[in-house]
């Protein structure tokens, strides 16, 4: 137990004890989704172990930008929680099931007014009430916002409330600590889970009664993208080996707008269309508003995957990028600096900084970015996975979005998720015959070795691929093939690309061998689970003959209900991922024609 | 010929072993920052000896200066890494690790002091409960967008690398954490406690360890007006400790 401070010194005997007469609750990531969940678990008085990679206040929500969705109507437009779904669930082309988005919509006034109670300092109207703006895929000006830095301050709020339960007692930090698998006991049940200790090595078994995945996405399997480093999806994918499903994976969206590196693809929030930003390219010597004059009633503001493919098909089919590049103008230069300022000051910094020009000055370079994971594990309406006793939330569970997902309703699925998973959680150890603490020690022993061992057998790896050079090349056909728009030959191409790279994966040769922060052996494995989702994603794809969403075929280009109006539920299997399918929730809106013209 | 970045890097195999020096040579490209080209320097870990080494290790996140985990010494002055253009730095450029937090190898280091340190200073709004209690307080929207400047604080530690006071010997706290008290007694609500948070700073390691260098405001990549911070708190500690004194 690290320090315990605060008013209320509570010594580690006590804290001991109050450990071992509550069920045990992990939750493993510290963004918003895990956060959120502890909080609600630890205000039912029950202690949680937190497990994170990084201290959880370096966690990936705190790259989001633009805010956070939820109907308040301040503006008097007559927005609602039940228009807020609608949209939702039209965004995500109707491929979610209905309810939990149904409970979020609604759920998200009163989770605005939450973090305003915990200090967010949201941007506010002249009368001191919250402010909202606008965001793409509604006409309604719906998301709160703190400047351009929503997901960090939300981030903030949420680790700010963790560290005085940390004070008092109840949360158990395990920082700098990776999720390496569940463990799962001879009647399929979640007891715990193995973790490794990023220092010093150390492979280590915990008895749980249950695990909370909240661990976010998975853009890392495509070399570059909007994502933090730390977005492997690798502990989704480790359980998905273990038995767990993983549902949608073939959905992964696109934002238009980012700044192209040779690191990352850095974000510019749809807020700065929100605020007003144009898209456009020169066409005969004029600003050509392709957004605007193909979209009137929506504009710059059209879903992130419609808007995604119209900068593609302007690039690469009318060949008008920006000097001939891979690139498009987004303008703010339009609007009062001051202005910008107030409300876009984050992204304004961003740009400034690593592209070295003035947006409030000269237009935005920009283009699309791999950014969000709609699929992800399977889970049920109490946000438990197939696999009883482990549960996920936030981006690595595959509910709320369907095809696509609307701007500003990332952070708010995510915190919702969390809301719903603590209390299950909860819920279902208080309701367990038989405690972690009393399932047999073979159980954690077996997985303990199992995990020891494939650490041993990495260092020992002495083949011939470099393994950063081995992992671009699944990033570059991963982009190539499995993006924007889809062939289902270059799909076919990719998955065999994947199933090289995982054959020679076996030839790696590791170059640091010693048992201290030793972060290259960590990479080794996460790449092994990138490649498993990686096919998950392609095949996915490869078998989903229709475009929904950010799923795009010219091949297929309509949406085909009569066939696909279905969730894609992979299983894993020696010989690779095991497709099948079940309907989607529909009970409270039909699907209908998705037009944003 | 192709051009090429030399950058030499200290680093440390663990948190007793003694540091050294090793340097790289990486092929240029545009746009290049600290981080991409630590990326490159492990894709083919060889120093210019010629000698085949461990890849560096090194602390990163979001990569767009908002986490504050690529916090270190960049040609002598403290920084995040990934908002270090190659374009704008001298070459060769050198690397180093934070100086005042413990070394955990290479130039990854140790700052959970920081936020141990955000658990002395009550560091968070006392709410009722995480249940539906309607809207929070009104509030002003200059006075709000005054302590959001606050609200950016990553705990990068860059304000402390920079401050004299601030080193393992001692218990400075550093000038973050009056960032944070200031961002919590202003609030509306929070401010109920902020006798609590006035006293942890007025204690051993607080306000009054404080030099005046100013090197905080200076060292800070969001520009957090934290000499504002340090000056209001010390208008706010001297009427509590005069009122301590008349009134107990």
């Amino acid at each position: 137990m690290g320090s315990v401070c605060g008013d209320e010194r509570v010594g580690v005997d006590d804290i001991e004890g109050v450990f071992m007469t509550q069920p045990k609750i992990a939750i493993v990531g510290g963004g918003l989704a895990g956060l959120m969940a502890a909080i609600k678990v630890c205000e039912e008085g029950c202690p949680v172990e937190i497990f994170s990679i990084v201290p959880v206040r370096r966690s990936h929500s705190v790259c989001a930008q633009g805010g956070i969705n939820a109907s308040v109507n301040t503006k008097g437009e007559g927005d609602s929680p039940q228009v807020h779904f609608y949209e939702t669930v039209k965004g995500g082309d109707f491929l979610a099931n209905q309810e939990l988005p149904k409970q979020m919509c609604e759920a998200a006034p009163h989770i605005v007014h939450l973090f305003d109670r915990m200090g967010v300092r949201f941007n506010r109207t002249p009368e001191g009430n919250l402010d909202f703006r606008r965001f793409g895929g509604t006409l309604f000006h719906r998301t709160a916002f703190a400047g351009s830095t929503t997901g960090q301050q939300l981030l903030y709020a949420l680790d700010e409330q963790v560290r005085k339960f940390e004070a008092q007692g109840l949360v158990k930090k395990y920082e700098g600590w990776l999720f390496l698998s569940a463990v799962i006991d001879d009647e399929g049940v979640c007891r715990g889970m193995i973790a490794q200790n990023l220092k010093t090595m150390e492979v280590r078994s915990f008895r749980e009664d249950a695990v909370i995945l909240a661990t976010g996405g998975l853009g890392m399997i495509y070399g570059k993208s909007t994502n933090s480093v730390i977005c492997t999806g690798d502990a989704a994918a480790s359980v998905y080996q273990q038995g767990a499903v993983y549902a949608n994976g073939e959905f992964v969206q696109i934002h238009p707008t980012s700044i192209p590196g040779e690191d990352k693809y850095r974000l510019i929030s749809e807020a700065a269309r929100g605020e007003g930003g144009r898209v456009w390219v020169p066409r005969d010597g004029k600003p050509w508003y392709f957004l605007e004059e193909w979209y009137p009633k929506y504009g710059n503001l059209v879903p992130r995957d419609i808007a995604s493919r119209a900068l593609w098909k302007v690039v690469h089919e009318l060949k008008l990028g920006v000097d001939g590049e891979e690139k498009v103008y987004l303008d703010l230069s339009h609007i009062d600096a001051r202005e910008l300022d107030r409300k876009l000051e984050g992204i304004l910094e961003i740009y400034e900084k690593f592209a070295g020009d003035d947006p409030r000055k000269v237009p935005m370079k920009v283009y699309p970015s791999i950014h969000y994971t709609m699929g992800g594990l399977w889970i049920d309406n109490a946000h438990m996975t197939n696999i009883p006793g482990l549960l996920a939330a936030g981006e690595c569970d595959y509910q709320y979005h369907g095809a696509n997902r609307l701007g500003a309703n990332s952070l708010l699925s995510s915190v919702y998720g969390g809301m719903v998973a603590g209390p299950s959680a909860l819920k279902y150890a208080k309701g367990l015959k038989k405690n972690a603490d009393s399932s047999p020690g073979v159980v954690f022993d077996r997985e303990l070795q199992r995990q020891t061992e494939l650490h041993e057998k990495i260092k020992a790896m002495d083949g011939s691929e470099n393994p950063m050079k081995l992992y671009d090349e699944l990033g570059d056909v991963m982009t190539k093939n499995v993006a924007i728009v889809r062939h289902n030959k270059d799909l076919e191409a990719t998955d065999k690309k994947i199933l090289e790279i995982m054959d020679r994966w076996k030839n790696i040769g590791v170059r640091d061998r010693s048992d201290w922060a030793n972060e290259e052996l960590i990479f080794v494995r996460q790449f092994w689970h990138m490649l498993e989702l990686a096919r998950v994603i392609t095949l996915g794809a490869l078998a989903r003959n229709e475009s929904r969403g950010s799923h795009y075929k010219p091949e297929f280009p309509n949406r085909d209900d009569a066939n696909w109006l279905k969730t894609t539920k992979a299983a894993w299997t020696k010989s690779g991922p095991k497709l099948g399918y079940e309907p989607v929730d529909l009970k409270y809106l039909k699907p209908e024609l998705r037009n944003y013209a | 010929m192709q051009q090429l970045i030399r950058i030499k890097i200290r680093r440390q195999d663990s948190p007793r072993s003694p540091s050294y020096w090793d340097e790289f040579e990486i092929p240029y490209k545009p746009q290049m920052n600290v981080i991409s080209s630590l990326m490159a320097i492990c894709r083919e870990p060889v120093n210019v000896r010629g000698e085949k080494v461990t890849p560096v290790v090194w602390e990163c996140n979001c990569l767009e200066e908002v986490c504050g985990a690529c916090t270190m010494v960049i040609n002598g002055h403290v920084r995040q890494a990934c908002s270090a253009l190659i374009d704008q730095l001298d070459q060769p450029i050198t690397l180093e690790p934070m100086t005042k937090f413990p070394v955990v190898r290479d130039l990854m280091v140790d700052r959970s002091k920081m936020f141990d340190t955000l658990k002395k200073v009550h560091a968070w709004v006392e709410i009722d409960g995480s249940h539906n209690m309607g809207p929070g307080p009104r509030q002003d929207p200059n006075q709000s967008l005054k302590a959001y400047q606050y609200s950016r604080c990553m705990t990068c530690g860059c304000c402390c690398e920079a401050c004299p006071q601030f080193n393992s010997h001692s218990t400075f706290m550093g000038a973050f954490a009056f960032g944070q008290v200031n961002l919590f007694n202003s609030h509306p609500t929070g401010k109920f406690n902020a006798h609590e948070r006035l006293d942890a700073v007025m204690g051993m390691g607080g306000l009054t360890d404080c030099g005046n260098a100013q090197n905080c405001f200076r060292a800070c990549p969001k520009s957090i007006p934290l000499t504002d911070a340090i000056a209001e708190l010390g208008m706010d500690s001297t009427k509590r400790a005069i009122k301590k004194i008349f009134i107990g």
